[in-house]
């Protein structure tokens, strides 16, 4: 193999193994925005690939398997928001046990569903005429799914929205600062709830990809701590969705080059580097302004009760 | 003194020990309720089921030294998870610092060449040290740079399985253990007694009994256990009141470190006798001790009764995977479902008590 050839591959591999992660990341960005800190994305993530592959091995229908799955890691944040927001019980063990369950759950549930092979996985696309385009090409255009291009416009989508609109001001200062958003008339825990669906649908789509688009079949477990990188890679973003976009693509390349490096590099090395990275980033932006403009939600973790502060 | 006190009993009113024992229990019974309807759902009977769990996991001989046994490590991490939580140190990365714990005993077991009178205590001091750095780390950027100590402490479990999954692939691959992703086998010296037949390696259960009472008498009776509570209760008073919260936190944190290192040490020495993958070593048990902890309402002793309990949880669900054929994976639905109630009930106990204070 060339050294273009290999590299190539490896692009490739890096997009598709990172879409899932950026999509996990996308939906924690928005849900520790708006001052919820959910650690059940891993719990989330698993019961959306068992979903998503029961259902469209079921139905016949992958993307109805990515509805389905969007649909449950939806409905088990809810469980979180409940707990989190309403109960304004602890986040941290809140979505400890989100995770729990859903790997507990999906592993119970998906038990005789294992080693089958999905019949009907999500169709890769090439794009004739611009897979041709040299280097570029076999990367972007060739052997890629839908979901990895809509999960790149929902960058976009997700950023603006953030930045440039008011429902992106909305959710930062409910996470900055829920009293004065409250003071402005703004239902905090509406935006909440809200935000940590979308985190939740997010994640279970990219549980679903998984398990229907990118190795189409289910495993006990097959998320194997991605849930936690997406953690990683909320804070390494600084929060935000482009860098989170770079992250995830960065992150993905490293665990590829874990395998395609074996001959000389340590694998395991390289796997942990997306943790490591993520406490190094929190170390460089503990200080002073940089905290303060780059830095976690001010409210994040903290449940909102009116005349409290 | 006098208007903190009054300021802590209005914001966080301490409800009394009945109202959080029965709180406790509804919880447990809710999350028992529950799992029972998987148990139907898989056309088991649930009752049939947990009187399997209660007769396998309590009613034989076999059974009862697996509940003790899984208890043990839950026992040292829960108790180092109670004095980090009582400081409010987010510590979820016992389960890290358990596996530093073992790196560290079967570094000393394989390579330090120490005589065997020596071999067992100096594991036990190497598995306390590393555990203790392994948390110290966290502690330290918490303390000093005011990072979040959930991350950290999560992060860090996970550079701790990719050590030992690069010793055991790499440098500390035994040569006898052909194929397998061993070390090689500890010397006996290096191994812990146990019981008869049974897997219950007493030192370690010993030392995890001795240390919850020890950390119980820290909190209520020494100087540095008051110190550690007012910084968890109200960091604005330690400050104003001149305890060091830098201080405090490395000492919570060295004490659950170590703890849970201790716990590593345990299971390699007492059970596995070599280093193994990650997921062997431990069975989670040290995000179980969080539960643990938390179920104890982090106090030391009551964790004796706690890891007992999910002792007997993670013994039934070997007894419902040999006997009914079910996943083992119900005890992590289980434990999850637990913990949801725990959390939710907590809140009935604040509203309980802010009734109370109502007609005072």
């Amino acid at each position: 193999m060339g050294w273009e050839t290999w590299i190539i591959a490896t692009l490739s591999r890096t997009l598709a193994y990172g879409t899932p992660l950026l999509l996990g990341t996308l939906g924690e960005i928005y849900t520790e925005r708006s001052g919820v800190l959910n650690l059940g994305v891993e719990g989330m993530m698993i019961m959306g690939a068992y979903a998503g592959f029961s259902t469209a091995y079921t139905t016949g229908s992958p993307w109805l398997g990515i509805m389905v799955a969007a649909l449950v890691g939806g409905a088990f944040s809810l469980i979180h928001a409940f707990a989190s927001i309403t109960l304004k019980a602890n986040q941290v063990v809140s979505g400890l046990a989100l995770t729990m369950l859903g790997l507990g759950l999906s592993g119970v549930l998906g038990r005789s569903w294992g080693g089958k092979p999905l019949p009907v996985p999500i169709s890769k696309i090439t794009a004739p005429g611009l897979s041709k385009i040299p280097f570029l090409g076999p990367i972007l255009f060739e052997g890629q799914n839908l979901i990895v291009y809509l999960s790149i416009l929902l960058v976009v989508v997700m950023w603006y929205i953030l930045y440039r609109t008011r429902i992106g001001i909305t959710i930062r200062s409910v996470g900055e600062n829920p009293a004065t958003a409250d003071s402005l008339g703004i239902n905090v825990n509406r935006v909440r709830y809200l935000c940590v669906l979308v985190g939740g649908i997010l994640a279970g789509v990219a549980g679903g990809y998984l398990s229907v688009a990118y190795r189409p079949a289910w495993t006990e477990g097959m998320t194997a701590g991605m849930g936690w990188i997406v953690i990683a890679l909320t804070i390494f973003a600084f929060w935000n969705p482009a860098i989170g976009m770079l992250g995830a693509y960065l992150f993905a390349a490293l665990y590829h080059l874990s395998f395609r490096l074996q001959p000389w590099v340590t694998p395991e090395f390289l796997k942990a580097m997306p943790y490591a990275f993520a406490i190094v980033v929190l170390i460089a932006v503990s200080r002073g302004t940089l905290q303060k403009r780059m830095g976690a939600p001010a409210a994040l973790t903290l449940p909102y009760t009116r005349g409290e502060e | 003194m006098k208007p903190l006190s009054l300021f802590r009993v209005e914001r966080r009113p301490v409800p009394s020990g009945r109202v959080v024992l029965l709180v406790s229990i509804l919880a447990i019974l809710a999350a028992l309720v529950v799992a029972g309807i998987f148990f139907q759902a898989y056309g088991v009977s649930a009752i049939r089921a947990y009187q399997l769990i209660v007769k396998g996991a309590l009613g034989s001989k076999l059974g009862l030294a697996e509940t003790v046994r899984r208890a043990i490590p839950l026992l040292l991490c829960g108790v180092g998870l109670t004095i980090a939580f009582r400081a409010l140190f987010w510590n979820i990365g016992a389960e890290g610092q358990l596996l530093l714990g073992a790196v560290a005993a079967a570094g000393v077991a394989l390579f330090s060449g120490l005589p065997d009178v020596l071999l067992l205590p100096a594991m036990f001091i190497a598995g306390f040290v590393a555990g203790a750095f392994w948390g110290l780390i966290p502690a330290w950027l918490k303390a000093k740079l005011g990072i979040n100590d959930v991350i950290t402490t999560l992060m860090m479990n996970y550079i701790a399985i990719y050590l030992v999954q690069w010793l055991i692939h790499g440098p500390w691959r035994g040569p006898t253990m052909r194929g397998f992703a061993y070390t090689d086998k500890f010397p006996s010296a290096a191994t812990l007694p146990t019981i008869s037949w049974t897997r219950i390696h007493w030192p370690t259960l010993l030392l995890g009994l001795a240390l919850a009472v020890l950390a119980y008498l820290l909190i209520i009776r020494t100087r540095a256990g008051f110190e550690i509570r007012v910084v968890g209760e109200n960091p604005d008073a330690a400050r104003f009141a001149g305890i060091s919260g830098f201080k405090t936190t490395l000492l919570v944190m060295l004490i659950s470190g170590g703890l849970a290192g201790f716990a590593g040490v345990g299971e390699v020495a007492g059970i596995h006798w070599r280093l193994l993958s990650p997921t062997h070593i431990s069975m989670n048990y040290g995000y179980t001790a969080i539960i643990v902890a938390w179920l104890a309402r982090r106090n030391p002793l009551v964790v004796i009764i706690t890891s007992l309990l999910f002792g007997v949880i993670m013994a039934g669900g070997d007894v419902i995977k040999v006997s009914l054929g079910l996943p083992f994976q119900l005890v992590n639905v289980f434990n999850g479902l637990i913990l949801f109630f725990l959390i939710g009930s907590e809140i009935l106990m604040r509203y309980k008590i802010s009734f109370s204070l109502r007609r005072q």
